[in-house]
């Protein structure tokens, strides 16, 4: 366990970032979201939940694939290349860090993602306690202890120090080139943090909320329940809980007319866009309700029933917060535990 | 509150209407849903207070389409947006019984700065309190009433419902800011200070579309940003470009059409003032066209698809 | 913002067919020169003018655009410019509130006739362009070669 004084956290990044990107959150017009260190930037550790997820850094809102440029009648290909310099993205909460198990998942898998493989080769992730829950936090419900988060190396912010601890060799070597910065110390101090952490968990609106109605074989079950009928009606179909989720992985893939040339890209989707999954012939979703129904049992159903049960929900909260209308996985889950009792 | 319901429950039994569209209450005060009830005993769920932003408006252009008529309960700012809607054509008037609810100011729960809110009390209808407590995880905090107010009711255009079958309840001025002061501000700022603001807020943007969605006046059937034809992506935000260009070409659309109710800025997930671009094209159509306020009446022609032969020429005072 | 003497603005002017295709015409049968870098579009009626050709022209690298029509009242379909000149006024007091400096925007009205008009007009223009320097607010950095 090492630990640092919070006035000295700006020596760390610019420790940190003199050797290799540093992605965490910043605060800039008002909203926190991670970005990349710079010596002006305004980093903010106290926000708890930044707007957007940090998955932009392992699975970018948009990236190039390849490149086609025409030149004096030549026709050339030119492929991205993968990341080969290495990052750190400090900050990430527990149920962000377990998001990305989410996406190893799904990007890892055969056939491999190698745009995605490359960048999680070169990330480090430093984690991050959760010193103030909110209550539209939920990860508790999906077995995640946001008081000792998972990731490289996990650290604790107290009022004056931040506490530092290796759990990994990736993380091991980044706090061997910090030990300058670090000074050694004691775990009780992070002790009696992970009890406060907890002792406030237990306080939470939505720690009771069972999983009891979802998993592997609700799949079969819950799809044609009539409550999806009741729930989705102030859905506007505008996909703000999708692109906020540190867990949703559709994408698209389109073409983009350089004048010059094609650049081929990919980008986030979302399934509640009436065009999503659209086809020439045949949609299988038209209506909002089935797209509704998709996402959630997408998140609760068929994503533990392909992957031994695993959830791809990590209980963040942000669709709780963010969605306009005010639906959210929550109310779903809810919903689905009254039908079964 | 129980006015709302009995009146409800009485046009729903009574066979005037088919459904009713309000709210209801979700796990807290400030977590209110539009929602729709087919029955009496549903109607027991209907909820209104200082938490109820949003503007039902836009839900009836698909409830129109079922049998029979819808109840609405529209606030005055959201009025303004149906009475838009029926200038277009997208609503048929015998299909909604408007309920002009009063409306003495809305709160959203992002103006209020506190970790780990639990609940908001002195938000009920109709006995709003000046101050509101605040029970968060972390003790219990105060705030007032105005300062969670949103920005939309700190310039509300007033307290008259323009389109309605029947009233219920008070209503309150709530403006204590003018309503074109910050684009007056923007305006007077050298143009690399105005890039540079506009390119901070709008490089927040994740093209989510909430602003689109929520929209009264952007229900087209096929948006030109859903378009594959479009060449420039309308998911992905790659460049400076799309950043600013979406809020600007959405803007132009509804030029003319927008009443400024004020959604699009609640709903923003990264808090972008996306009412300045609106509210710019407002203040530019009042000075050079005279003043024009969408939905207020159904026979004043739009300033975009009207004329006069003695118009400014566009970039009269310009450099 | 220092300037390149040599660099050339790119500019894109969008003239009615009936009136201002036909005098920049009259211009070049006059042998009245004015600049290379104009790219001339026509349309059938400066009411065509989606303003999202405007900021399409910005995105693919115009540096100044420009839309010509014919005089308020001579419109070839009798009231096509009227709607053109509201439409243009607002969006180019958009653009400038936006902070894309008002000089890269102009509408001009010109006749069949004015073959001497158009050639000024996009002379005065280019150079105005010219001295503002690239227009780098709104260009879409993929089409950058």
């Amino acid at each position: 366990m090492f630990r640092i004084q919070r006035e000295n956290l700006p020596g760390l990044y610019a420790a940190i970032a003199a050797e290799s990107d540093l992605f965490l959150p910043v605060k800039a017009a008002g909203k926190t979201n991670y970005a990349l260190w710079s010596p002006e930037c305004q980093p903010d550790l106290d926000t708890l939940k930044t707007v957007k997820s940090p998955k932009d850094v392992f699975f970018p809102q948009s990236e190039n694939l390849y490149t086609c440029q025409r030149d004096a009648g030549k026709l050339s290909v030119t492929p991205e290349k993968h990341r080969d310099t290495p990052f750190v993205v400090l900050g990430m909460k527990a149920c962000d860090v377990r998001a990305v198990a989410v996406l190893d998942k799904v990007f890892l898998s055969a056939p491999v993602d190698t745009y995605y493989a490359a960048r999680r080769e070169m990330g480090t992730i430093v984690s991050l306690a959760c010193g103030k829950p909110e209550a539209s936090c939920f990860c508790g419900t999906f077995g995640i202890d946001c008081a000792a988060p998972e990731g490289d190396v996990a650290t604790w912010l107290t009022e004056d120090f931040l506490y530092w601890n290796p759990q990994s060799e990736k993380g091991t070597a980044l706090t061997g080139k910090l030990t300058a910065l670090l000074e050694p110390c004691g775990e009780e101090t992070v002790a009696r943090e992970k009890d406060g952490i907890h002792a406030i968990c237990q306080r939470l609106p939505l720690k009771e909320l069972s999983l009891s109605n979802w998993g592997a074989e609700a799949a079969r079950k819950n799809f044609d329940s009539p409550i999806w009928e009741e729930l989705y009606h102030p859905c506007l179909a505008c996909g703000t809980c999708t692109f906020v989720c540190p867990t949703c992985q559709c994408y698209d893939i389109k073409d983009f007319d350089t004048g010059s040339g094609v650049q081929r890209y990919r980008c986030w989707d979302s399934c509640m866009y009436s065009d999503f999954t659209m086809m020439a012939a045949g949609n299988n979703r038209t209506s909002q309700m089935q797209r509704f129904r998709q996402r959630f049992m997408h998140k609760l159903a068929y994503f533990p029933a392909n992957y031994d049960g695993m959830f791809s929900c990590v209980g963040c909260g942000r669709c709780v917060d963010k969605c306009p209308s005010h639906l959210n996985i929550v109310k779903v889950i809810k919903a689905f535990e009254k039908e079964g009792k | 509150m129980q006015e709302m319901i009995q009146r409800a429950k009485a046009l729903l039994e009574s066979g005037q209407v088919s459904r009713v569209l309000g709210w209801k209450k979700g796990e807290t005060e400030f977590d209110v849903e539009p929602a729709f009830f087919d029955t009496a005993e549903s109607l027991d769920g209907l909820f209104y207070n200082a938490f109820c932003g949003a503007n039902l408006s836009k839900y009836l252009i698909e409830a129109g389409k079922k049998e029979g008529k819808t109840l609405v309960f529209l606030k005055p700012c959201d009025s303004y947006s149906y009475n838009q809607l029926l200038r277009e054509h997208r609503v048929e008037r015998e299909k909604a019984y408007i309920i002009g609810i009063g409306c003495k100011g809305k709160l959203t729960v992002n103006k209020i700065p506190f970790d780990g809110i639990l609940s908001v009390q002195g938000a009920d209808y109709p006995d709003y309190s000046e101050n509101l407590t605040v029970e968060t995880l972390y003790g219990t905090k105060h705030i007032s009433y105005k300062e969670a107010m949103l920005e939309r009711c700190h310039v509300c255009k007033g307290k008259e419902h323009v389109v309605y079958d029947e009233l219920l309840g008070e209503s309150q001025d709530t403006v204590d800011a003018e309503r074109f002061a910050q684009v007056t501000a923007l305006e007077a700022m050298a143009p690399e200070e105005r890039f540079a603001f506009f390119q901070a807020e709008l490089s927040k943007c994740i093209r989510c579309n909430a602003c689109r969605n929520v929209c009264p006046a952007c229900s087209c059937r096929k948006c030109v940003f859903d378009s594959t034809a479009f060449d420039s992506a309308q998911k992905a935000n790659t460049t400076s470009f799309e950043e600013k260009m979406f809020h600007v070409i959405r803007a132009f659309h509804v030029a003319g059409r927008c009443t400024d109710c004020g959604e699009c800025s609640r709903v923003c997930p990264q808090g972008i003032p996306l009412h300045l671009f609106n509210r710019k094209f407002i203040k530019d159509i009042n000075t050079i066209y005279g003043d024009y306020q969408a939905g207020a009446d159904l026979e004043s022609k739009a300033p975009l698809t009207s004329f006069r032969t003695d118009d400014a020429e566009p970039g009269v005072g310009r450099g | 913002m220092p300037v390149n003497e040599n660099w050339k603005p790119t500019i894109v002017a969008f003239c009615c067919n009936w009136c201002s295709y036909a005098g920049a015409d009259l211009a070049g049968s006059s042998r009245l020169s004015y600049p290379a870098d104009v790219k001339i579009i026509k349309v059938p009626c400066s009411c065509r003018v989606n303003p999202m050709f405007i900021l399409r022209a910005f995105e693919k690298g115009a540096d100044g655009v420009i839309l010509c029509g014919c005089h308020p009242g001579d419109c070839h379909y009798s009231t096509g410019n009227y709607y053109a000149r509201r439409r243009m006024t607002l969006l180019f007091s958009m653009l400038d509130y936006l902070g894309v400096e008002s000089g890269r925007t102009r509408v001009e009205w010109v006749s069949a006739a004015e073959g001497v008009k158009f050639s000024e007009t996009m002379n005065s223009f280019v150079e105005k362009v010219h001295g503002l320097g690239p227009c780098v607010r709104l260009g879409d950095l993929r089409c950058k070669k």
